[in-house]
């Protein structure tokens, strides 16, 4: 996994790129959770993530839930087909914030 | 209309490791390449054996440094997919082996939910020496 932060105002975009799994959450979380608790809005782009298995989709869960905790939110953007899928199959497309 | 899926049996071993887990994926990719079917379900089944390995490391392991290593067997036949876990860490336990409530929504305890949403069947073994642990998941191709 590789990534790209973007930030504008209150706004950080993580552009995530490659495959999330057990391997490489601690460091996703390395990258997100400092801007979240910065209160920014961060805006996760997951157009170039081509597999994210159910330790990525902890990741997601975690972060949405630190924001909301925090008075500010994650948007999921670009979301690929294949991350989609599997955010589907738990059941989080209404409890994720996705664009 | 109906083609009929060659037959298949492939195994390899791997490092209990999360560093693995993307030599699995790759294993079972190319595994599933050789099978005609929908790239939906061979995504859907690389999930469900990258879970079940990630299991393997998480739980029977509890995610310590090992040598050790874990056999993964695909077989094909007749339709008929198996697909064997093999590893030496702690016997597990069948009845503590429980996904999340899918509505208590909380980081972690999604993968078995994963394996059972995408198998027909998840069924633990007491593995036969040197293995200590062997879990099948079995899904019918042909339906």
């Amino acid at each position: 996994m590789s990534y790209k932060v973007n930030e504008e105002g209150n706004v950080a975009t993580v552009h995530l790129d490659g495959e999330i799994d057990m391997d490489v959450t601690e460091k996703a979380k390395e990258v997100i959770m400092p801007l979240i608790e910065a209160k920014k809005e961060v805006h996760l782009n997951l157009k170039e993530v081509q597999y994210m298995d159910s330790s990525g989709i902890s990741v997601l869960i975690e972060s949405h839930q630190k924001a909301t905790e925090l008075g500010t939110k994650v948007i999921l953007k670009e979301i690929s087909k294949s991350v989609l899928k599997v955010i589907m199959m738990a059941k989080l497309e209404q409890i994720l914030n996705l664009d | 209309m109906n083609v009929a899926l060659k037959s298949i049996v492939e195994q390899r071993d791997f490092v209990v490791s999360s560093s693995s887990l993307k030599e699995v994926r790759s294993f079972s990719r190319e595994v599933f390449e050789k099978v005609n079917i929908e790239q939906d379900l061979k995504d859907e089944l690389v999930l469900a054996i990258a879970e079940a390995a990630q299991n393997i490391v998480k739980h029977a392991y509890q995610g310590e440094d090992t040598d050790d290593k874990m056999e993964i067997k695909i077989s094909l036949e007749q339709g008929h997919l198996e697909i064997g876990f093999f590893d030496k860490g702690r016997p597990v336990d069948e009845k503590n082996v429980r996904h999340r409530k899918i509505d208590d929504i909380k980081p972690g305890g999604l993968g078995t939910f994963f394996i059972q949403q995408i198998m027909d069947a998840v069924v633990f073994k007491e593995g036969e020496k040197p293995w200590i642990n062997h879990l099948v998941l079995t899904k019918n191709l042909n339906s």
